[in-house]
C-alpha cells in the first residue's frame, strides 16, 4: 500500500524554491502517437493493419510482416512485471534528484516487452496494468499500476509527479458566481484541496448559490474580475505564490450569429470575458505558475481550459459564441508550450450545451455542471491534457474525425 | 524458402597482427579524431607501415560525429582502396576482423587498419545516451535515464530469479578480472579489489553496484589484417583465424535477454574451427557486465544454459586459472572506451598469441577465443559476434 498524503507544511518564506526540471521530452514523430493517447488518457499501442500484430517501440515498419500500416488502437493493458530495478544513480538531472527510482520490464498478455515507470504497490512477478501518462516533459510515458486497485494508491510519488491531483493542492476558481464555477468550488473541496480560492467579481452584489457557495469546505472568496486588470494583478501579486491550479470558469454564452447580431457590442463582451480574461489569467499568474513547478509535493501542475466543443467546430447558432472559445482553444495551445518549461499542464476540457439559463432553448442531451466538475477533477487525477465531457462533446469529436466538412455542414444547418 | 547454408571458406592465409593499444584517460579533452590518429601513429610507428601503405581503413567509433569513416580518410591523410565504418559498439572488433579478413584474402586489400577509437569529454556520456538510439530515446532513456546500468539491472534481476546466479558468482568474475588488471600498465583500475568490497560497493541499480559497472573513458585500440605472407616477410608476428561468427537481433520472441545471438551461431564457430570449448586457451568475452560474460559462458557452449555460476564456482578465473578469462583486465578494470571497448578483448587476444601480453602472460596459451556484444537499443544488446584465433605457426 502506498504512503497517505500528509498535508504538506507550510513553505519556509526564506526557503529556495526548487526550479523544475524536466525529464528528456523528445520523441519520434511517430512515438507522439502515444502522447495523443495519454492526453486524453487512453491506452494505445500500434496494431498492424495486415497481420494484426501488436508492437512496441512505435515503429514505421511492421518487423513480422513490413507492413507500413500501422495505426494506434486501443490494446488490452495487462500483463506481467517481469523484472525490476531500483534505479539509484541516473545522468539526467530530472531523475538525479528524485532518485530512487523503480522502473521495470513488463510482458504484455497482448505481446510487446514494455519498459515502465512502476506504482510502488507493483510487485516483481505480478500481474499489473499498465497506462499512459504525460510526464512532466508533456510526452508520453508507460506507467505500470498493481491489477488491482490499492489503498491510498493515487498517493504514490512518481504517480504524483505524471498527474495533477488536486489532493493538498491550492486551487483558484476564477468565478464563482456562476453555476459551473460552484460546481467547480464543491468538487476540488470535496477532492482534497488545501484551499479553495473562488473569485467573485463584486462581492457585495448578491447571486445565486452565494450562501452554499461560502458554507463549502476550506473555500475561500477573493475579490476577482477577469475584465479588470488590476483586479486579475492584485490577486496574483496576493496569492500567485500559492495557488497550484487554476480553473478558468469564466463564461459569457449568448446565442446568435456574426451576421445576425449586426454589431459588436455582446461579441466584445465575450472577447474580453473569455479571450482577453483567459489571457489576463495567464499573463498574471503564469510565471508563478511556471516557477513553481517543482515546489515540493503541492507544486504548481495545472491550468484549467473549460471550452465548449464548438471551439472545434462552429456552432451558427451559437456562432460568434463559438469563434470565442476558438480563440480560447489557439490561446491554450500556446500556454502549453509557454508552461511546458515548469512541467505544469494545461487541461482543456470540451462539452456541449450546459444545463445552464443560456442554452435554455436547446434540446438534451445537456450536461450538469455539477457532472463538468466531477470529469475536470478525475482529468487532473488521471492527468489527461484534453478530455471530452458529455455525449454532444464525443459525438462532435468522432463526427470531426470522421469528416470535417460533413460536420460543418451539419451544425450550419442545426 | 529455407535453404541449405553453403558450407563457409576458411580464413587460410591471414593474420590479424600490430596490436595497439593509447593508453586510456577517464576524461580527455581531445576528440575522438585525435584518439583515432595516436591509434594509427602508434601503429605505424611499431610497424614501419606508412600511412600510404594503409590501403584498407575500417572504423569504429561513436565519437566521430558527425564525421564517419570517409570524412576521416581527408582528416587523418589515408588513400585506402577499402574502407568500412562498423558502428556496432562492443562487437566492432569482431566484425571489422572478420570483414577485413575477407577483404585481404580476396586481393582487396593489402593491409587493413583497424581502429577502435573514442573520446569521453565530461558530459559526453550522457549526450550519448540520451539519443543513442531511437528506440532508446521513445521507450527507455525518459524511464529514469539511468542508461546501461538500468538495462542490465533488468537482464541481471532476471537471470538472478531464473537460473539461481547470485552477487557472489558475478562478483568472482570482476575480482579475477582485476586481479589479471594489475600487471596491466595502462588500466585504469589497479587496486586490489575484494569480493567483500565488491559485495560491499554502493547499489547504482539493484541489483547492479558499483564493481559491476564500466567506467566510460578515452582510449582507442587497432590492429592490422593482412596476408600471412606478408606478415612473415615483415617479420611480424601474427595470430590465425580459425573461425568466426556474427549475428544481430537475435531471438526477437524472448521476453527479455537470457541469450545473445552466439546461442544461434556457436555450432558454425565450432565446426568451422575444428575444434571443441576444451581447446580453448583463454577467453574474452565482451564484459560491460558481468551477466553478459556468463551469457557469453554459455551461449558459445562452455557450460549450459544457466550453467554460469556453476561454471563460475568452479574455475578459477585468472590468467593462472583453469579457465583463464578476459586476461588484460576487460573494461571492468581497463575501462570502456566506447568502440575500442569492442575491440579490448581481440588485441589482448593478438598480444596473447604472439607472447607480448602487457600484463600476465597466459601460459603456453595457443587458441584463444574472443567474443563481442554490443547495442542496447532498447531493452537488449542487438549485436554479436565471436572469432577463435589461434598462433601462427
Amino acid at each position: 500500500m502506498s504512503t497517505p498524503l500528509v498535508r504538506p507544511k507550510r513553505k519556509n518564506p526564506l526557503a529556495r524554491t526548487r526550479l523544475p526540471l524536466l525529464p528528456q521530452g523528445a520523441r519520434s514523430r511517430t512515438a507522439l502517437g502515444l502522447t495523443a493517447a495519454a492526453a486524453e488518457g487512453r491506452f494505445a499501442l500500434q496494431v498492424c493493419g495486415d497481420c494484426a500484430h501488436i508492437l512496441y517501440p512505435p515503429r514505421d515498419v511492421c518487423p513480422r510482416c513490413l507492413s507500413a500500416r500501422l495505426t494506434f488502437g486501443d490494446v488490452d493493458p495487462y500483463g506481467r512485471l517481469v523484472a525490476e530495478t531500483t534505479i539509484r544513480v541516473s545522468t539526467d538531472p530530472y531523475f538525479r534528484e528524485r532518485m530512487p527510482w523503480r522502473v521495470g520490464i513488463v510482458r504484455l498478455d497482448a505481446g510487446p516487452v514494455i519498459v515502465a515507470h512502476l506504482h510502488g504497490d507493483t510487485i516483481e512477478g505480478e500481474r499489473v496494468k499498465l497506462v499512459l501518462k504525460l510526464d512532466k516533459s508533456g510526452s508520453a510515458v508507460m506507467f505500470a499500476l498493481p491489477a488491482q486497485e490499492t489503498p491510498h494508491m493515487q498517493a504514490d510519488p512518481h504517480l504524483r509527479e505524471m498527474t495533477c491531483d488536486p489532493h493538498y493542492r491550492r486551487v483558484l476558481i476564477s468565478d464563482g458566481r456562476n453555476a459551473v464555477g460552484q460546481a467547480m468550488t464543491k468538487a476540488f473541496s470535496e477532492a482534497g484541496a488545501s484551499i479553495v480560492f473562488v473569485g467573485v467579481a463584486d462581492p457585495w452584489k448578491p447571486f445565486p448559490g452565494m450562501a452554499e457557495l461560502s458554507k463549502i469546505e476550506r473555500v475561500e472568496i477573493v475579490a476577482l474580475d477577469v475584465t479588470d486588470t488590476e483586479s486579475v494583478t492584485e490577486l496574483a501579486a496576493q496569492n500567485g505564490g500559492r495557488i497550484d491550479i487554476i480553473v478558468n470558469t469564466g463564461e459569457h454564452v449568448r446565442p446568435g450569429g456574426i451576421i445576425a447580431r449586426g454589431n459588436l457590442s455582446i461579441a466584445r463582451d465575450e472577447m474580453d470575458i473569455r479571450y482577453f480574461g483567459m489571457l489576463r489569467l495567464a499573463q498574471a499568474f503564469g510565471p508563478a505558475l511556471r516557477f513553481r513547478g517543482a515546489d515540493g509535493a503541492n507544486s504548481a501542475t495545472a491550468f484549467v481550459n473549460l471550452l465548449s466543443v464548438h471551439a472545434l467546430m462552429n456552432w451558427p447558432a451559437y456562432g460568434a459564441h463559438s469563434a470565442a472559445e476558438a480563440a480560447c482553444l489557439s490561446a491554450s495551445q500556446c500556454m502549453r508550450a509557454e508552461l511546458r518549461p515548469g512541467g505544469v499542464r494545461v487541461l482543456n476540457a470540451f462539452f456541449g450545451p450546459l444545463e445552464t439559463e443560456w442554452f435554455q432553448t436547446v434540446p438534451p442531451p445537456k450536461l450538469a455542471p455539477a457532472a463538468l466538475a466531477k470529469a475536470v477533477v478525475a482529468a487532473l487525477k488521471d492527468g489527461n491534457e484534453d478530455i471530452f465531457v458529455g455525449d454532444i462533446a464525443w459525438d462532435i469529436r468522432e463526427r470531426l474525425k470522421a469528416n470535417p466538412k460533413a460536420l460543418e455542414r451539419e451544425l450550419g444547418s442545426q | 524458402m529455407p535453404r541449405q547454408l553453403t558450407a563457409r571458406r576458411s580464413y587460410d592465409g591471414v593474420v590479424a597482427c600490430q596490436p595497439v593499444t593509447v593508453p586510456y584517460v577517464r576524461y580527455s579533452v581531445e576528440s575522438a579524431a585525435w584518439w583515432i590518429g595516436r591509434a594509427l601513429h602508434q601503429l605505424a610507428a611499431q610497424s614501419g607501415l606508412r600511412p600510404r601503405d594503409i590501403d584498407g581503413f575500417s572504423l569504429s567509433s561513436f565519437t566521430a560525429w558527425p564525421d564517419t569513416a570517409i570524412g576521416l580518410t581527408q582528416h587523418l591523410g589515408l588513400s585506402p582502396r577499402w574502407l568500412d565504418h562498423i558502428p556496432l559498439g562492443g562487437a566492432s572488433g569482431v566484425v571489422a576482423l572478420r570483414r577485413a579478413a575477407r577483404a585481404v584474402q580476396m586481393g582487396d586489400a593489402e593491409f587493413v587498419a583497424c581502429v577502435g577509437a573514442d573520446t569521453n569529454h565530461v558530459d559526453s556520456f550522457r549526450k550519448t545516451l540520451s539519443s543513442f538510439s531511437r528506440f532508446a530515446q521513445d521507450a527507455a532513456y525518459p524511464y529514469g535515464s539511468g542508461g546501461p546500468n538500468a538495462s542490465f539491472a533488468l537482464i541481471t534481476r532476471n537471470y538472478m530469479n531464473r537460473f539461481g546466479a547470485r552477487r557472489e558468482d558475478f562478483g568472482k568474475i570482476c575480482v579475477a578480472q582485476r586481479d589479471n588488471a594489475r600487471a596491466v600498465p595502462h588500466a585504469l583500475m589497479k587496486q586490489e579489489l575484494t569480493l567483500e568490497a565488491y559485495l560491499a560497493a554502493r547499489p547504482i541499480a539493484d541489483p547492479i553496484h558499483l564493481f559491476d559497472c564500466v567506467m566510460p573513458c578515452a582510449g582507442a585500440e587497432a590492429f592490422v589484417v593482412c596476408r600471412e605472407d606478408t606478415a612473415r616477410a615483415q617479420g611480424w608476428a601474427g595470430v590465425r583465424i580459425l573461425s568466426t561468427i556474427e549475428r544481430h537481433n537475435a531471438f526477437p520472441d524472448d521476453p527479455i535477454q537470457i541469450r545473445g545471438g552466439w546461442a544461434m551461431d556457436a555450432g558454425e564457430l565450432w565446426a568451422m574451427a575444428g575444434l571443441r570449448p576444451d581447446a580453448i586457451d583463454f577467453v574474452e568475452t565482451y564484459d560491460d557486465y558481468p551477466v553478459i560474460s556468463m551469457l557469453q559462458f554459455e551461449d558459445l557452449g562452455f557450460c549450459g544454459k544457466g550453467g554460469a555460476a556453476d561454471f563460475v564456482r568452479g574455475h578459477t578465473l585468472t590468467n593462472d586459472g583453469s579457465f583463464p578469462h578476459n586476461t588484460s583486465g576487460g573494461q571492468l578494470s581497463v575501462g570502456q572506451a566506447g568502440a575500442a571497448g569492442g575491440y579490448l578483448g581481440l588485441v589482448e587476444a593478438i598480444r596473447q598469441l604472439t607472447d607480448a601480453a602487457l600484463g600476465t602472460q597466459v601460459p603456453d596459451a595457443k587458441i584463444g577465443l574472443v567474443s563481442g556484444f554490443g547495442m542496447i537499443n532498447y531493452d537488449r544488446g542487438l549485436a554479436s559476434g565471436a572469432a577463435i584465433l589461434a598462433r601462427s605457426a
